[in-house]
């Protein structure tokens, strides 16, 4: 049942690093973290690692396994053949701190800037009735347990550190398209989505929902009907007009 | 080397939801609050909590209250719990439920547009308000929104977001500083870069979670390391209830990699039945003598509560944690167990597919992605696995307060609420209910101050040399320690425990106390989990040493507490909590007896005189009747 697997794993600190080879035993229904921890307890006890429940329901355990983003503790060791090199690399969006473990602080920093639920002042605690299926649209997104691979896949800011001030990734975006479904919402979400936080950037290539280990429709449930949102509001002739006779920013609050 | 220093009123270790509620709380109140957390904001290992969160909303059965609330979740702890937590839970859980709501949590609803509860084991109601099996996840992501919300706030009010909440994430606590008896701050090491921090605050607020970690199998991450019981413990505090453990009945059993990794009681809540290798419902044959009149005895009767709640009883699938588990654990001990050593948990044959992808997403998404089993299709192999600590630091119920002046706790390291077994559901609610509360006690604390207690600048060089010791020298492999102790607390103090065995566990865990003296950690002091783990060695072992002491010395079995030799539950032991602290020389354990407060008379009032005599004295009856008389 069990036997010895080769990895490749890329060890380092301080903006220096390089891929080292390991032999290291595998058994019957491993994950790859099961391997890196492994590796811990007996060839490589400082290897930098993040993880927290290894069940697929934190998103800490983010890496780049054999150039795809993926969970480590729900990548199974069946996957692969037992010749195959597997080769276990940070993700490449964010700054290394060391070994697998990068420094994320770009996606908090990006939580802060998109603003909070705004429900309506008159509402009291217990006093909200929604429909389920009201709800179910932004549940959806909710779901979303911040590995942040999706901002790590995509190619507006993958290879392009000039965007990303400007620039919210898949899954602030989509934390705006989940306020702004929100049946008790009051905030207009619409055009700070597209001109500080930028919507339009995104190209709908899906790479990130391709990534997303929760299955979320990143693209098609959350950007894209913001993007037609915002559409909606920008290019409706009845507010441009009323825009230009009132002189005034009926969409800006 | 310099040491980075910090001034904050309050000092919130962990961010769970205990840690967070708290946070928020006392930053309402006005007060500069730190939250400090091992892992990434965001990640604690309430995210893993799946059923839901009880609160006594009546909005799916009308007929519930606090009070009944408050008698189940008696009733689940079999009556050592402390009963002014048990009752301030049971009044104050909707509320913290609301209120999440209006910060934002989407839980799911009825058809009348409020929250939905479900039904859980022990409640006698539906009474879990939740988001398909993925509660704990909404309910900390409701609250790190919270905190980034007051952030946004003080940033306009202050120009600076961080002014008067901030979060140390990734920063583990190893020492809690005093000035005579009371807090003065907390020292620590950033895990990113192996620097050293120093917080200065007169109040401190453990929410540090349990211990998982000194088992083998355990649904707890690696954060488990009883941190906050240990701390507490060193700064002079108490613990209570250390030998109530429970063993939640349904963990995956495989593949061995996953083993331990929970399967939401919510399968079972919503149909799902417990079948051995013969095929039979055999919980029919586990329902104590306490609980014989309120669950069915026939399957037909057990299956039609789910639709009539009030003509049938509920099936005993649905009995507290601790009798499932032990259930399951005598069926695998009798050879009628699965073939990779657990039971089977069915919900195939009792709800169509497109149904459970419904209420049970991630079950679905993790016996698939784990173990290649798709439960709609067929029944899922599941085993008791190491799950909460009921026991933890003694605090003052309305505030949170240690016996330390200045620490508070709540969650999971905090003791009492529970008594020896948790009901499902109860604590999500706790976190709120507590979280809240400690906040509020700290805040309260803090503006009482005649002075601001001081750090002395021995104790910081006291808990610098601890922390870089396991640098400093070349020793045994940390984990090589770190494995023997799991084994040894699994094997020995599980679920079935007799006094040999236990006795035997001491003696290990002193040896394993003088090895963890000399480990040694290779590599630099960037991110180093071989030296963070030689640091959480002291905590895990302090722990277990606690659990195992309270474990020998209670003779009786109780909730999370079972000895194979002394199988009855004691009316006299009822009467009596265990109390650990450290010795007097900081080495080691003592345990000593305390005795339960009696019930507040009108609390008591709310019992059947039947079901009260089945766990208190002869004498505390004679109390109770006259109390009735009068």
């Amino acid at each position: 049942m069990s036997y010895k697997a080769k990895f490749r794993v890329w060890r380092g600190e301080g903006g220096e690093g390089k891929l080292e080879d390991f032999t290291v035993e595998v058994n019957e229904g491993e994950v790859v973290l099961d391997i890196i921890h492994r590796l811990q307890a007996t060839q490589a006890p400082d290897l930098a690692v993040r993880w927290n429940c290894k069940a697929g329901k934190c998103g800490s355990c983010s890496m780049e396994i054999n150039g795809r983003p993926k969970l480590g503790c729900m990548t199974r060791m069946s996957t692969f053949t037992e010749d195959e090199t597997i080769t276990v690399t940070p993700m490449r969006t964010f700054p290394v701190i060391k070994d697998l473990v990068t420094d994320v602080s770009f996606n908090y920093q990006k939580a802060r800037e998109i603003p909070s639920f705004t429900p309506p002042s008159d509402v009291k605690p217990g006093e909200y009735r929604m429909q389920q299926i009201d709800v179910e649209r932004s549940q959806e997104f909710r779901k979303c347990i911040e590995c942040f691979m999706c901002n790590n896949v995509c190619h507006v800011i993958r290879d392009h550190e000039e965007n990303k001030p400007g620039f919210a990734g898949p899954r602030f975006l989509m934390r705006i398209a989940e306020l702004d479904m929100h049946p008790y919402d009051v905030a207009d979400r619409k055009d700070s989505a597209q001109e500080e936080h930028g919507l339009g950037y995104c190209n709908i290539t899906k790479c990130c929902t391709e990534v997303c280990p929760e299955h979320i429709k990143i693209t098609d449930n959350a950007l894209i009907p913001m993007k037609e949102r915002v559409v909606d509001r920008k290019y409706d002739p009845l507010v441009w007009l009323g825009n230009k006779i009132f002189k005034r920013s009926s969409s800006k609050s | 080397m310099e040491i980075e220093r910090h001034e904050y009123d309050v000092v919130v270790i962990g961010a769970g939801g205990a840690g967070l509620r708290a946070a928020i709380e006392a930053r309402q109140q006005g007060k500069r609050t730190a939250i400090v957390c091992k892992s990434l904001f965001g990640k604690a290992h309430t995210v893993m909590a799946e059923g839901g969160a009880a609160a006594a909303m009546g909005n799916v059965n009308s007929a519930d209250n606090w009070m009944v609330h408050f008698r189940d979740t008696m009733r689940g702890g079999k009556f050592l719990n402390n009963w002014r937590m048990a009752e301030l839970h049971a009044k104050e859980a909707p509320d913290r439920v609301w209120e999440l709501e209006a910060w934002g949590a989407l839980f799911d609803r009825t058809k009348d547009g409020k929250i939905s509860q479900r039904n859980f084991g022990g409640h006698e109601y539906p009474r879990l308000a939740h988001v398909g099996d993925r509660t704990g996840l909404e309910l900390i992501r409701t609250l790190q929104q919270r905190v980034v919300a007051l952030q946004q706030e003080d940033e306009k009010l202050h120009g600076d977001a961080e002014a008067y909440i901030k979060v140390f994430q990734e920063c583990t606590v190893t020492r809690l500083l005093k000035d005579g008896d009371a807090i003065s701050g907390a020292f620590g090491y950033w895990r990113e870069n192996g620097k050293l921090i120093l917080f200065d605050a007169p109040a401190v607020v453990l929410a540090t979670g349990g211990i998982g970690k000194s088992y083998v199998v355990t649904s707890n991450s690696w954060e488990y390391t009883g941190d906050g019981h240990a701390l507490a413990l060193l700064a002079g505090a108490k613990l209570i209830n250390m030998e109530f453990i429970q063993f939640h009945p349904t963990g995956m059993v495989w593949p061995p990699s996953v083993r331990g990794i929970l399967v939401t009681e919510s399968v079972r809540g919503d149909g799902g039945v417990l079948k051995n290798s013969d095929g039979k419902r055999f919980m029919f044959d586990y329902i104590p003598e306490v609980f014989k009149d309120k669950y069915a005895t026939t399957e037909e009767e057990g299956d039609r509560w789910y639709t009539d709640q009030a003509n049938n009883r509920r099936p005993p699938e649905l009995l507290p944690r601790d009798e499932v588990a032990r259930a399951i654990n005598s069926e695998v001990k009798a050879g009628r167990g699965s073939p990779q050593g657990g039971v089977y948990l069915d919900v195939s044959s009792r709800l169509p597919a497109t149904e459970i992808v419904r209420r049970l997403p991630s079950m679905h998404h993790q016996f698939k992605e784990l173990a290649d089993v798709d439960i709609t299709k067929e029944p899922m192999q599941v085993g008791p696995t190491c799950h909460y600590i009921m026991g933890g630091v003694e605090v003052d119920a309305d505030t949170g307060a240690a016996d330390v002046p200045g620490l508070f706790a709540a969650g999971e390291v905090s003791g009492g609420m529970h008594g020896s077994n948790r009901l499902g559901g109860n604590s999500l609610s706790d976190l709120l209910v507590f979280g809240r509360r400690a906040g509020a006690g700290a805040a309260s604390y803090v503006d009482g101050l005649a002075a601001r207690p001081k750090i002395s600048p021995d104790s910081v060089d006291a808990a610098k040399a601890e922390a870089l010791a396991p640098l400093e020298r070349a020793g045994e492999n940390p984990y090589e320690v770190h494995h023997e102790l799991q084994r040894t607390m699994n094997e020995l103090v599980g679920i079935i425990r007799k006094a040999e065995e236990v006795t035997e566990a001491l003696e290990a865990v002193g040896k394993l106390k003088e090895r963890a003296r000399g480990v040694g950690a290779v590599g630099s002091r960037i991110y180093n989990p071989g030296w963070h783990l030689s640091l959480d060695l002291r905590n895990m072992l302090l722990v277990s040493e606690c659990v195992a002491k309270a474990a020998l010395l209670r003779q009786e079995s109780r909730g999370g507490h079972t000895r194979d030799d002394f199988p009855g539950m004691s009316s006299e032991w009822r009467r009596k909590l265990l109390r650990c602290g450290l010795s007097p020389d900081g080495s080691s354990v003592t345990v000593e007896e305390k005795v339960q407060p009696s019930m507040r008379e009108d609390l008591i009032k709310l019992f059947d005189r039947d079901e009260l005599k089945k766990y208190i004295t002869e004498d505390e009856l004679a109390d109770f009747d006259a109390l009735v008389k009068e």
